[in-house]
């Protein structure tokens, strides 16, 4: 199986041949990717090199001159360093694009905490309109890249390497529901499907999977959670804990209710490894999920 | 459709947003060199502002964008009355442009720093869509190229040779440690084309402003008065 950024490349490109109103705009990082491509796009892959506000605005600029930019790079580089860039050149601007980052949260563990971005959906949610795709299968990741190219939007697609062992066909809008259960819901985003399904494992508990987690879709979970008591709700995210937990507290404001949120710590680790090592470290391999989950969800064991 | 006016009208029209006839000299450090251009260069008109074609004028240097306002109503983009609320909260014209509520501007800007990467990808979606014939005109200020993201795009650009990218640079020596060896030189030695003149002097500008320039991005440094 190809990786998600592998399958990038290849559905990108293949979108480079469907329609010219596409451009990839690339800062060095994924261009061996669209060599072929360039070949035949010369005008429509563009490299600027290892400058990412150029990288970002000028793709607010190829929106400005009519074209659907896709803009790539590792996340840090993406939304990080130029955040001013992804607010004003594309929000302000009122132009959309599809900014499709690499690298998650500590994908490569070994190049340090400078190649982590565990705060880019946060970040984004500081800014309007941004639709954020968080695919968990290679097979996800090219529908939600074939829907977001289509669009006039503003898109964020987060690709990373840690996948789930199988697809599920994804729609671009809304959350699937994977399990059914009496007591509470489990959101699973994304990578962490599979790992919230081990985790929650005999337990009696719906469990919902996300892979476009804004706009959140509050209703499937209001309906997951049930009018029975208090309605509980564990949201588990592959980047920085507790990103969804305000969308998901103003979904169930007409119930009394509680909210777990799980993700990536803030503390820095200053460790390196494998991806498996720092699952574990912030409590996300399933052992600690299946801990942290039962121990939240009140009469669900 | 609004009525047109000429370069002898800019001064009542700035005093719409003044308040009187003596208008702030960052605004003025610019007039000339967009009314030059708006005047005689750009393929841009209220008839045309919407046509994919069209040359694009973007203004970053939002502080002071009186001049603009005041060209962009003297060429009819919007009318005249529009000036005089300036900066209220239901004007379309605030102290930094926003595009979405100006009729003729092409970015919404204010922070520094946005406009000549921004240029330099509305020059790449005009070529890519075939309109080689569209120009993209970016102004900023001597003390803005100070911002670091004007230097990727100036880097870029020359080498890559965007021949559809002009960048005029409005020197009013207020760039607070200097460009010692001049603006131009930073432009030429990315490989781009570029010239230095009076920016007061509407010839020298018109003559810097369609200079061929086959196969390379052109800066325009046009100097002015010290702002201080």
């Amino acid at each position: 199986m190809d990786t998600m950024r592998e399958r990038f490349a290849s559905t990108a490109s293949r979108l480079l041949d469907e329609d010219p109103r596409l451009a990839v705009v690339l800062a060095v990082i994924g261009r061996d990717g669209f060599r072929e491509a360039e070949r035949r796009h010369p005008h429509r892959v563009i490299d600027v090199g290892i400058r990412e506000q150029l990288l970002v605005g000028a793709g607010g600029g190829l929106a400005l001159a009519g074209m659907r930019p896709i803009v790539h790079t590792f996340a840090s580089f993406l939304v990080e360093r130029p955040f001013e860039q992804v607010k004003l050149d594309f929000g302000h601007q009122g132009v959309g694009g599809v900014l499709v980052s690499a690298g998650a949260s500590y994908d490569s563990p070994s190049a340090g905490f400078t190649h982590m971005s565990p705060g880019d959906v946060a970040l984004l949610d500081t800014l309007d309109g941004w639709t954020v795709h968080v695919p968990g299968h290679p097979d996800e990741a090219e529908a939600l890249l074939r829907r977001s190219a289509k669009g006039d939007d503003r898109v964020y697609v987060r690709l990373s390497l840690q996948t789930n062992e199988r697809p599920l066909p994804v729609t671009g809008t809304g959350f699937l529901t994977v399990r059914e259960g009496r007591h509470g819901a489990v959101v699973a985003v994304g990578p962490m499907l599979d790992n919230v399904l081990a985790a929650t494992e005999g337990l009696d508990t719906t469990v919902l999977y996300a892979t476009t987690v804004r706009p959140f879709d509050g209703s499937a979970l209001r309906r997951a959670v049930g009018d029975t008591g208090a309605a509980e709700a564990v949201i588990v995210e592959p980047y920085l804990a507790g990103t969804s937990t305000a969308a998901a507290t103003e979904a169930l404001a007409d119930v009394p209710h509680r909210v777990l949120g799980l993700g990536v710590g803030r503390n820095e680790l200053r460790k390196y490894g494998e991806l498996s090592d720092h699952l574990a470290a912030h409590g996300l391999d399933a052992r600690s999920l299946r801990e942290r989950v039962s121990g939240f969800l009140t009469g669900s064991v | 459709m609004a009525a047109t006016h000429g370069y002898q009208d800019l001064d009542r029209l700035l005093g719409h947003m003044t308040g009187d006839e003596k208008h702030g000299p960052a605004a003025t450090s610019t007039l000339d060199a967009i009314w030059v251009l708006y005047d005689r260069v750009l393929n841009v008109s209220p008839a045309t502002a919407d046509d994919p074609a069209r040359d694009r004028f973007l203004l970053p240097k939002g502080h002071g964008p009186m001049a603009y306002y005041a060209v962009l109503a003297a060429k009819g983009f919007f009318p005249e009355s529009l000036l005089a609320d300036f900066g209220s909260y239901d004007s379309p014209l605030g102290h930094h442009p926003d595009r979405t509520l100006v009729p003729g501007a092409e970015i919404s800007s204010g922070s520094l720093g946005h406009g000549l990467p921004l240029a330099v990808g509305s020059a790449l979606g005009l070529r890519a869509r075939g309109l080689t014939d569209s120009k993209v005109w970016v102004l900023i200020g001597d003390a803005e190229l100070d911002e670091g993201s004007n230097h990727e795009a100036i880097a870029y650009a020359g080498p890559t040779g965007l021949e559809q990218l002009h960048t005029l640079v409005i020197d009013n020596s207020s760039a607070t440690h200097g460009w010692p060896g001049g603006i131009a030189s930073r432009f030429t030695a990315a490989g781009w084309s570029a010239a230095t003149v009076d920016g007061r002097d509407h010839e020298a500008l018109y003559e810097a402003f369609t200079a061929p320039h086959p196969g390379r991005a052109r800066a325009v440094v046009a100097r002015v008065e010290p702002s201080y």
